[in-house]
């Protein structure tokens, strides 16, 4: 059943693209950095228990730091793409500082105020950032191969590549012993302090793996978009990253990733038909959140169980 | 068991099937002549989409949804206020329905967001609200047509009228804190203070102030005026603030078009009578033209016509315009864009238009003072300034060296 399931997802992913429209190209590219962001944003909803409410903080730190560097000091890919990740990754150590020792109700308020605080600089910061205008005109990269980016079909094998990626590193981190730890956190973390975990630790940890996977998918949205606004980095953004996690299933990886395609794909299908797309969308969250708890995931789960019975 | 392989593969199968939808031809001659129409429907700015939207289905429906023997397609995309989703929609409108033309948006960043885009996919797309200054200044791209204004275009002549007609020479400004409030105040000061007038405060609130009493307590009481810029439930809010706090009858009150723009002038009360304003139009324009528009609209859309519904209207009648000129051939598209940008209407509601060879365009401003009229609230015309070019009385070259009107642009005299 797992196999014909991952043929399934190759075919569309891998031997379709080229043959479909170039709008739907760039929908599936869409799907997928929406998938990294929903997939990073699972480590902290899904396998830490921690809920953020700020995490496009991170999604529109790297694309700003991508977008001012190649439209202002035209740094190459390698550049732009490396002070992205640095930069989140010296934000996530800086507001972890401020979060990991909370859960909870706490957690989701400072992370929201923090990610307020991020869109404000980018709202704000207008010599820097261009305020609300937000930064327009920047190029794809150029990787020094005979492959331009500006093709949508390379483009999207690019991001396609950075998701599995993305998806193997965040599996390993997962499976290892420091994230089957965040597991036992989760579950129940004064057990874990008394068993001599430093449970602050893992945490502060995960808060900053998370984010540096939530740059990645900025950097990438910054790229395919040639665009950023302070919108990226609103509390708006950073709800929708959320409701992808609880629509996917919450602690199932690949669940949010589908997640994320759901609803790419329904807020630009839907929309297109009736104005009342809100509606049904928000429908589909009311009706996950009462008959299918753990998300889509959780039921293919039991699904897969079902089938082997 | 064999029932989940059916499952997959019907899956699968769906999958496939929608991906594969065909490709837009543009080799299909003498189809319908499609225009794309992208604002926001959903979302904070949705009354304002929708009286966009309602503008340019007036005039094809006027038009008899044709030109040129060939019928028109509208075809409309909701972008909820994001530039980002503003770019997918507009992507699913050219590459997914194959429009010829785009029209629409409200937010300058989205304005901005789409000029690379469809400067390389070559299709001519209108802007008739999105008002950013160095859209047709300091970034201008080569397939966009601006319709619609500039934001400090309108606050140019009022700077010169504020001093010499109504004689201020002190005054405070106050104003929505991003660049739509720094253009539109910032063009005030320069030509108000060229006249030789003088700024003597300058307040920002943030976008969506609903309460400005701290700002109000703090306005200098030796002003002999007060500018403000705000739209929507702020400028309702403010206006109203501002006579509860006694300072009508103290200071009196001018600002940016869209203070007493008619999308709010309904919700107003007394509290509005008497102040002046100035854009590049008023609902209360003395023409048949914009009689005829503004009855059509009120029946249409059952509301007052403003400059959001004016916008579109003309902008959908450029399009029609420049079409007929090329027989409808709009799959010329180098030919469809210089239809675009040469073309010069008399008889928009507006008043006559043009476009200077920056792409904005040159047209009336009127300065409007808000009277009470049979019952209703209108924005009278007192002054038209006609012919206004966004550098006003500046040469371009020289004015083009000066920085974008920010924050800090121009600067407060001490």
């Amino acid at each position: 059943m797992k196999i014909l399931g991952i043929i399934a997802a190759f075919v569309f992913l891998v031997i379709l693209p080229p043959f479909i429209s170039s709008y739907w190209l760039t929908i599936l590219t869409q799907m997928l950095i929406f998938a990294v962001l929903a997939m990073s944003l699972d480590i902290l909803m899904g396998y830490s228990g921690l809920a953020s409410f700020g995490h496009c903080a991170y999604f529109g730190t790297a694309a700003y730091v991508v977008a001012i560097l190649t439209t202002r000091y035209q740094v190459g890919f390698l550049g732009s793409a490396g002070s992205a990740l640095l930069a989140t990754a010296v934000l996530g150590l800086i507001f972890g500082l401020l979060v990991a020792h909370t859960a909870g109700v706490y957690f989701l308020m400072i992370t929201l105020a923090l990610g307020m605080v991020i869109w404000g600089l980018a709202f704000r910061w207008v010599s820097m950032t261009g305020g609300d205008n937000g930064i327009a005109g920047i190029p794809r990269p150029h990787m020094g191969i005979p492959l331009s980016f500006d093709n949508p079909v390379v483009f999207y094998y690019f991001t396609f590549v950075v998701f599995l990626l993305c998806l193997l590193l965040l599996y390993l981190f997962i499976q290892s012993p420091f994230g089957q730890s965040l597991l036992g956190i989760r579950e129940s973390e004064s057990r874990m302090r008394s068993l001599g975990y430093n449970t602050w630790l893992h945490k502060y940890l995960a808060y900053v793996v998370a984010g540096i996977f939530g740059g990645v998918a900025g950097i990438l949205w910054s790229y395919y978009n040639g665009f950023v606004s302070p919108m990226d980095a609103e509390l708006t953004s950073s709800f929708e990253a959320f409701l992808m996690v609880i629509l996917g299933g919450a602690g199932t990886l690949l669940g949010p990733a589908v997640g994320a395609g759901i609803i790419v794909f329904l807020k630009n299908f839907v929309s297109a038909y009736t104005q009342r797309w809100l509606l049904i969308i928000g429908a589909v969250y009311i009706l996950t959140i009462m008959y299918a708890p753990g998300g889509l995931g959780g039921l293919v789960k039991q699904f897969l169980k079902g089938g082997e019975k | 068991m064999k029932k989940r392989y059916i499952f997959f593969g019907l899956v699968v199968l769906a999958l496939v099937g929608l991906a594969i939808t065909p490709a837009p031809s543009f080799a299909k001659a003498k189809g319908p002549i499609k225009i794309g129409f992208f604002a926001p429907l959903t979302g904070h700015a949705a009354q304002t989409g929708r009286d966009m939207l309602s503008g340019l289905q007036l005039f094809l429906i006027h038009q008899n949804w044709q030109v040129a023997g060939r019928k028109i397609k509208l075809i409309s995309e909701d972008t909820e206020a994001k530039p980002a989703v503003a770019m997918t929609k507009v992507r699913k409108l050219v590459e997914k329905d194959g429009v010829h033309v785009l029209i629409g948006g409200l937010m300058a960043s989205t304005g901005y967001a789409l000029m690379p885009y469809v400067d390389a996919k070559k299709i001519p797309a209108i802007y008739a609200i999105m008002a950013s200054d160095d859209l047709t200044q300091r970034h201008r791209g080569k397939w966009m047509v601006r319709t619609g204004w500039a934001s400090s275009q309108p606050s140019h002549p009022f700077g010169d009228y504020a001093y010499k007609t109504l004689g201020f020479r002190k005054i405070v400004t106050i104003g929505y804190d991003y660049a739509f409030g720094w253009e539109v105040i910032g063009g005030f000061q320069q030509t108000f203070e060229d006249a030789g007038g003088r700024i003597i405060q300058k307040l920002w609130t943030p976008v969506g102030t609903l309460d400005y009493g701290p700002y109000l307590g703090r306005i200098n009481k030796d002003a002999d005026a007060v500018f403000a810029l705000f739209f929507g439930s702020g400028a309702l809010n403010f206006v109203k603030q501002y006579k509860q706090y006694g300072l009508k009858d103290k200071i009196p009150l001018i600002g940016g078009g869209t203070t007493t723009d008619e999308h709010v002038l309904p919700s107003m009360g007394d509290e509005a009578i008497g102040v002046i304003t100035a854009l590049h139009y008023s609902e209360a324009i003395d023409n048949p033209v914009n009689k005829k528009f503004r009855e059509a609209f009120k029946e249409y859309a059952g509301k007052m016509a403003s400059y959001y519904g004016e916008g579109p209207y003309t902008g959908g009648k450029w399009i029609i315009e420049a079409a007929k000129k090329i027989n409808g051939d709009v799959e010329n598209k180098e030919a469809f864009l210089k239809a675009l940008k040469t073309l010069k209407i008399t008889d928009a509601p507006r008043g006559p238009i043009e476009l200077d060879k920056y792409g904005n365009p040159i047209q009336n401003i009127y300065i409007r003072k808000v009277q009470r009229i049979n019952g209703e609230l209108h924005n009278t015309v007192i002054k038209t300034y006609p012919k206004v070019s966004q550098f006003w009385t500046y040469n371009p070259e020289e004015y083009l060296k000066q920085p974008l009107y920010s924050r800090n642009y121009p600067p407060l005299k001490k």
